[in-house]
């Protein structure tokens, strides 16, 4: 139970829509979502494949808890081999479409080959149907999603969709889903555009069941009550959201600025969640009108604001004066210190154009840092960047290339290759700040050295999210350890890695976890399903999740290699603040690591940890 | 001396009146401690969660032992968090 014990196969090149019962042995050893999507993946592609050939598969998929009572269980994530990375890529997304997905009978939804025009799926329960879409194609997420709830006469119908950038192959494309909510990372949205797949529109009202009601009813209630309880679940993200951390970090000198060129930016207060909440002197109201939930949440933090009418940006033009959603810390850091822009409406309207045609704020934000350190290099120049001074601060040439880049025209195209292709374009390899081809988010690994390793090793290329060492190093959860130091950190990301792992593939979101440990997550997930989902389970579930993701970018041609940082990190040292004379110590932090994760000196999990953890 | 103050989110709110954004200057016992200038703008304990010192850390245990110096920025949350 708590399994739909259902998969839908999309054959996009026959046009067939077929359901399969779910491998319920997989289930058993991966739980579900991102983990049991991976092993499903990793079983029917060739990891050499062409992210963009037909031969890729694309994976949505709910967890056992999703579209139950759990708090925040309304996730669901895509899985694929990565249009930006060309690494196993997985992007979990909240709102209200995983619920809606669970609640037509699936687990999963499994798009396979390419169809040849555009095309929707659209899900009533248990009636699939691929229908046409070249009215949608060309049009953005949020014309899209309105249109085929117009065309099917029903505003409670979910959409799950892709905007310009998707079908133009801008390699950070997201997918959107419920407006503004984004599995954004890695290319999933290039992915899904390649197949010619502009949407995916669900009404599911068959309803979720669990496998001990009473004790399942027992355990999500309780899990409630920490999430009430604590101050960070219960009062900081729903009153401040995740923006807050923006002069948080600054401060502990950690918020990476200009291209990683200074690890402090001077105008970080202007664009921070203090600034969200200041009324603004146009017409006395603020940049944030309220807080949001995802479906099932009850913490409740997203962001939901507007742009001064007044702004540049906005003036004529009413569809970006209503409220909509952001900003939230990544984005902002992206759109902001990585641009050296401190202008929060502007920063507002580039957010809202990344929702309204799915990019991912945070590589599109980080690449247009890169050009604008290639542009102060003289590398690009004012005509290459057809006609925009790409300078860092310019605000002007922030929301330009947003729009660019979100329609593919213009140098906005270029920007849509990410930044390591541009870079390497341009001659400049070793200004690409990332990871296996993916841009960092907005932590620099000088000053917490946790989050060098994490990014390093992170199998989706540089991630926060895969180990979230900034809870441990600078918030103090669970408990406090020294950002500027190397030493346990390798223990630390590991534990991370493997129990977030866990959570990506329940169906709840990894932000509970500034609450709960995996011993308040284990009994909801052991009296939702059967079978033993202890602790010691999910931990060792989260091993073997890492572990075949591991396996999948090694069989992909990836190697212990690119477990590394740009030199930048290596060899600069940061320039003020604590870790003032830092460099990042991953030389020291990564043979530990291979050690315990039981992989060899080169990074390939031996064959006695591929026997321990059954793979 | 004079230190360098920084309240954020709900801390904000004990600013004195009239200072514009989060942060302000806060003349303080030559001898004064993280403490000591909670102590100082009555702030509630248990609400500063995340105390930095020039933006390193102070441990709860830490606060009333730590000594500051003429021209330290002190900066303060409640629990907070993000990602």
């Amino acid at each position: 139970m708590a399994w739909a014990r259902r998969i839908l196969r999309v054959n996009l090149t026959k046009g067939t829509c077929t359901h399969e019962p779910l491998n319920m042995d997989w289930a058993k050893r991966y739980l579900g979502q991102r983990g049991l999507a991976t092993k499903y993946l990793t079983e029917e592609i060739d990891p050499k494949v062409d992210p963009l050939d037909p031969g890729n598969k694309l994976i949505m998929a709910t967890g056992p808890l999703t579209g139950t009572c759990a708090s925040t269980a309304g996730r669901y994530s895509v899985i694929t081999k990565g249009a930006l990375t060309g690494a196993i890529a997985c992007s979990n997304s909240g709102g209200f479409f995983g619920n809606e997905m669970k609640n037509a009978g699936l687990d999963m939804i499994i798009f396979e080959g390419r169809a040849t025009s555009p095309v929707y799926l659209f899900i009533d329960n248990d009636d699939c149907q691929l229908l046409d879409a070249s009215g949608y194609w060309g049009t953005s997420v949020w014309d899209t999603e309105e249109g085929i709830k117009e065309a099917h006469g029903d505003p409670q119908i979910r959409v799950a969709s892709i905007g310009v950038a998707g079908e133009k192959g801008v390699k950070f494309a997201c997918v959107v889903n419920d407006m503004h909510r984004a599995a954004g990372r890695s290319g999933v949205g290039t992915v899904m555009g390649s197949k010619n797949l502009k949407a995916v529109a669900i009404r599911g009202t068959k309803g979720v069941s669990v496998d001990d009601m009473p004790a399942f009813l027992k355990a999500a209630a309780a899990g409630k009550a920490v999430l009430a309880d604590n101050a960070v679940t219960g009062q900081g993200l729903p009153a401040y959201g995740t923006q807050v951390l923006m002069n948080v970090i600054n401060e502990t000198g950690a918020l990476p600025t200009r291209n990683h060129r200074d690890i402090q930016f001077e105008g970080a207060s202007k664009i921070s969640a203090e600034a969200m909440a200041e009324p603004r002197e146009s017409d006395g109201k603020p940049n944030l009108v309220r807080n949001a939930a995802c479906f099932g949440c009850t913490i409740a933090c997203g962001r939901v604001s507007t742009i001064d009418r007044t702004h540049y940006t906005v003036v004529d033009r009413p569809q970006y004066q209503k409220a909509s959603g952001g900003l939230e810390y990544e984005a902002a850091w992206a759109l902001g210190a990585a641009t050296g822009v401190d202008d929060l409406d502007a920063l507002t309207f580039a957010n809202f154009i990344c929702n309204e045609q799915g990019i991912d704020p945070i590589s599109f934000g980080a690449t247009v840092g890169a050009a604008m350190e290639m542009f102060e290099d003289g590398v690009i120049t004012t005509k290459e960047a057809g006609g925009i001074d790409v300078k860092f601060g310019s605000a002007k040439a922030l929301t330009d290339l947003a729009e660019l880049c979100g329609r593919g025209e213009g140098f906005g195209a270029e920007i849509g290759l990410g930044s390591k292709l541009l870079c390497e374009k341009y001659g400049k390899p070793e200004l690409s700040m990332s990871v296996k081809g993916q841009e960092f988010p907005a932590y620099d690994g000088r000053g917490i050295q946790g989050m060098g390793l994490t990014y390093a090793t992170s199998n989706r290329g540089a991630c926060h999210l895969r180990s979230y060492t900034v809870a441990s190093e600078i918030l103090g959860i669970p408990e406090k350890t020294d950002p500027l130091v190397t030493d346990g950190k390798a223990g630390l990301v590991k534990a991370f890695q493997d129990a977030t792992a866990a959570v990506d593939s329940a169906g709840i979101c990894v932000f509970t976890t500034f609450a709960w440990t995996l011993e308040d997550i284990a009994p909801q997930i052991d009296a939702a399903c059967e079978g033993d989902w202890s602790v010691e389970a999910l931990l060792a579930t989260g091993e073997r999740i890492w572990n075949l993701e591991r396996q999948f970018n090694l069989a992909a041609g990836f190697t212990g290699k690119d477990d590394n940082l740009p030199p930048r990190l290596m060899k600069d040292a940061a320039k003020t603040g604590p870790a003032k004379g830092l460099t990042s110590g991953l030389d020291k932090m990564l043979p530990e690591y291979y050690q315990l994760r039981g992989w060899s000196k080169d990074g390939v999990p031996t064959n006695e940890t591929v026997s321990r953890l059954e793979l | 001396m004079k230190i360098r103050v920084k309240l954020y989110a709900s801390l904000a709110e004990h600013l004195p009146a009239g200072t514009k954004g989060n942060e302000t200057d806060l003349e303080v016992a030559a001898d004064a401690t993280p403490a000591t200038v909670i102590a100082q703008l009555g702030l509630p304990e248990k609400m500063c969660h995340l105390v930095l010192l020039n933006g390193v850390y102070v441990e709860p245990s830490a606060r009333a032992a730590t000594s500051i110096r003429d021209g330290d920025a002190l900066a303060m949350w409640p629990p907070v968090a993000g990602g």
